[in-house]
């Protein structure tokens, strides 16, 4: 047994095509996740404009008597978009000075990344409780609802990531990511890619398209 | 996020017996069956919950139950059939089969195997604690919005409904993930993609129908438990909800659901046929092909379920050919098994006349689907026994004969002792007859007019002779899975000797190792040149192979025990637990607590 014993260890990074377990495992989540968020997006769709009372996300509405404007705010909302933009280019960077082996790079960018991260995630927060303070509730109408829960549903998928990138900052910053180490960032990356490719079909939907 | 710190363990860290070793397990073939013996019980309690539904059907306006404790059974029955029993059933096979086949040494992620059993026997044990609280769930296996709003069903019954099956959607979807890259990346060197057996296939397909069905019911449940807990009006018609968006959500995965309960015993059965032949399996490009189609086109049948709400002619024009279309694909596959047979050597064992009975049933559930793809021909049967009988001859028929031909078939390979063939043959007889005699009368009493999911029915609607040949039958099925348990002690307790590696002159490599196997599977990991790959080595010999011998596994590295997985499974309870009766903020939090801790301390573990 002892040669077959030497060749094991090869056999432990054994893969048929190639590409490493987890790499191939994150594509397949994102695969599913993405019939998750379809799911969300079609019941939005389906349920736009057919709320029995206000508040509407595009036009006027009546409360107590009195025209309210449109409840959504898009330039704060186009702000934060962009800065999830930048944030998946400063992950890019950030995975590119992990494979150099660059700390400096990997650590400022990645830290970058995250601040942008939770800008949005704050931005989110202000933004539902303007809306909880303008008369906006979970349950006040259909678009309440299912904006609360599709835009919600995204806030917490950001929250995720922000979780595991700063556990992979934290492993970073104690000097345990050498390039060799890389794909522990890169799997985390690209679910961040993931979940600002989301927010690009949800912005439109929900805050261009009237 | 796994290290992948190289720590050599010797192997005698590796418990191999106590409560401790199993729960800790990463081991796919113990997992595989700790999901089979946790899924016969469960299935175990379906058939009795199916046999007190016909006791109380026996006669006309009986009272053996009343119509509360009916709508609970029924509810339970499909719920635990589909998700506690064949759903984990296959999974019992994609464990222990899948990486043998494949010539692997284990899943790609062994710990997440271990996650998935365990959120599995959580939801499983969740849904059922049910009963103790009197509040099993009433509302069908499909739970209909607006039914199932807290309007018109204001208890906990449909609260464990929608978290019991959130729970076994995660444990789905992590076992789907991990078997889906394991297929791709874990086959044996020289293994291309078609050169995999056809169980191994078929699996596949279903893990992709599971990662794009699963996350579907995810919403949907969401939404209702939203709608339930907080008083959302998503299917809530005077806030503008829509039930029928739940039917839609529903039976989106609800028809992929259905093809994912069929094609792992798709899968058995093209393995059987091919060994009890003597023959290759025919048409095996067709049979891939056939099974990524079906799946394909499987996604855009849903609103077949539909025809009822009135979708207006084109959406049923659609969804009636779409649905025909599906019938192609499906008679290749039974053209190419019996194809298989055609002409072979047929050795009448026991996995045999299952995969046999398999093709005889599956044809006659398949040709009453075809009927009512036609929406007028449906309208008439929707709501009836037809229907019922329609799917038990796809689901018990299809599924639950290739099941059973599997577990008769792998049997000696899981355990090392062979079941006995009288008793088999005998298990399949009772089987087949009590089946039909069950199942058969309730296409005439559907068409004429027997509703489903209704306690009782009148004395002058002249159902009654045929109800009573029904239980009569159900009580042979019932005996035919005595016969099987009593084989399986039986068995288990007999001196036999131990079975060979290759009892019935095996095509795949499963049959190239000692029965049962070591915990490494393969002393040395085998190159694969093409389809029926024991079979090719044993062509090049020139005959049998010898016996394999078990060997010193020292120095191969296998993963460590973990209990991480565990710890997660409960923190996944807990928190979606605290969804039981209305929201419990401190065990949600509780729940989270838990559960961050597992993914951690499970993330930075050193694999070993």
């Amino acid at each position: 047994m002892a040669d077959t014993a030497h060749a094991q260890v090869d056999e432990h990074h054994y893969t048929a095509t190639g590409i490493d377990h987890r790499k191939l495992a994150i594509w397949t989540f994102i695969a599913s996740e993405c019939m998750f968020f379809a799911s969300l997006i079609g019941t939005y769709l389906v349920y736009k404009g057919r709320d029995v009372s206000g508040p509407r996300p595009h036009t006027e509405w009546l409360l107590n008597g009195r025209m309210q404007e449109q409840i959504l705010e898009i330039p704060l909302v186009t702000f934060g978009t962009s800065l999830l933009l930048f944030s998946s280019f400063f992950v890019v960077l950030a995975l590119s000075g992990a494979q150099r082996g660059n700390r400096k790079a990997l650590i400022g960018w990645l830290c970058a990344t995250i601040f942008c991260g939770i800008f949005f995630v704050g931005m989110q927060v202000f933004e539902f409780t303007h809306f909880y303070h303008r008369g906006m509730g979970y349950t006040t109408n259909l678009f309440a609802s299912t904006f609360y829960t599709l835009t919600g549903f995204h806030g917490t998928h950001v929250t995720l990531g922000l979780i595991w990138l700063t556990t992979v900052l934290v492993v970073a910053l104690r000097g345990k990511l050498p390039p060799e180490k890389s794909l522990n960032l890169e799997i985390a990356a690209l679910y961040w890619h993931f979940v600002d490719v989301v927010w690009i079909v949800i912005f439109p939907v929900v805050y261009l398209i009237r | 996020m796994a290290t992948t710190a190289l720590e050599h363990a010797p192997p005698d860290t590796h418990a191999a017996t106590g409560l401790w070793s199993w729960i800790t397990t990463v081991d796919h073939k113990r997992i595989g069956i700790l999901y089979g013996a946790s899924a016969f019980l469960f299935f175990l309690l379906g058939g009795i919950e199916a046999l007190v539904i016909r006791w109380q059907l026996m006669a006309p306006n009986q009272t053996i139950v009343g119509p509360e404790t009916y709508n609970q059974l029924f509810t339970m029955h499909g719920t635990t059939m589909i998700f506690l029993g064949v759903m984990p059933l296959s999974a019992m096979f994609f464990n222990f089969m899948i990486p043998l086949q494949l010539g692997a040494r284990d899943v790609a992620f062994p710990r997440l195997n271990a996650f998935s059993y365990w959120v599995f026997l959580a939801g499983g044990l969740l849904l059922n604690v049910s009963w103790l609280f009197r509040a099993a769930p009433d509302g069908g296996w499909f739970g209909y919005a607006n039914l199932t709003t807290r309007q018109f069903s204001p208890g906990m019954n449909i609260d464990f409904w929608t978290v019991g099956l959130q729970i076994l959607g995660i444990a789905s979807l992590a076992a789907a993930l991990n078997f889906f890259v394991t297929v791709i990346n874990l086959r044996a060197p020289g293994m291309k993609m078609m050169h995999l057996p056809m169980f191994v296939w078929m699996s596949f397909i279903t893990q992709i129908l599971l990662l794009l069905a699963f996350p579907i019911i995810t919403v949907a449940l969401v939404l209702l438990m939203i709608d339930r807990t907080f008083g959302t009006h998503f299917f809530v018609p005077s806030g503008g909800g829509d039930p029928v968006l739940w039917q839609h959500l529903f039976w989106f995965f609800g028809h992929p659901e259905v093809y994912i309960l069929i094609l792992p015993a798709f899968g058995i059965v093209s393995e059987i046929l091919p060994v009890f032949s003597r023959k290759p399996l025919f048409g095996y490009a067709a049979m891939v092909f056939s099974g990524a189609f079906i799946a394909f086109v499987g996604f855009g049948v849903w609103a077949h379920h539909m025809f009822a709400t009135g979708m207006g002619p084109f959406a049923d024009a659609f969804f009636s050919l779409a649905t025909m279309i599906i019938a192609i694909p499906t008679g290749v596959k039974i053209f190419n098994w019996i194809g298989t047979v055609w002409g072979g050597r047929v050795e009448y064992k026991t996995p045999m006349l299952f995969a046999l009975g398999f093709i005889a049933m599956f044809i006659m559930g398949g040709l009453s689907g075809v009927m009512h793809s036609s929406p007028p021909a449906d309208l008439q049967q929707t709501d009836t026994y037809f229907i019922v009988a329609h799917f038990h001859y796809v689901l018990f028929g299809g599924s639950i004969f290739g099941i059973t031909g599997g577990a008769y078939y792998w049997w000696p390979k899981m355990f090392g002792k062979l079941l006995d063939e009288g008793l088999g043959k005998l298990h399949f007889w009772l089987m087949l007859i009590g089946f039909n005699l069950t199942f058969f009368p309730m296409h005439i009493v559907g068409l004429n007019g027997m509703p489903r999911r209704v306690y009782t029915y009148s004395a002058e609607s002249n159902f009654e002779l045929l109800n009573r040949l029904e239980t009569w039958g159900s009580l042979l099925l019932g005996l035919a899975f005595v016969v099987f348990l009593w084989n399986i002690i039986r068995t288990t307790r007999s001196s036999q000797a131990p079975a060979p590696a290759d009892p019935w002159n095996g095509a795949t490599l499963e049959w190239s190792i000692p029965s049962p196997p070591q915990e490494f599977n393969f002393p040395k990991v085998p190159q694969v040149h093409g389809r029926d790959a024991l079979w090719e080595m044993k062509r090049e010999r020139g005959g049998s192979l010898p016996e394999p011998q078990r060997v010193d596994g020292r120095g191969i590295h296998l993963p460590n025990p973990s209990f991480r997985p565990f710890i997660a499974a409960t923190g996944v309870l807990i928190t979606l637990g605290g969804f039981i009766g209305g929201s419990h903020l401190w065990v949600h939090l509780a729940g989270l607590a838990v559960l961050l801790y597992g993914i951690f301390s499970w993330a930075f573990e050193p694999t070993g």
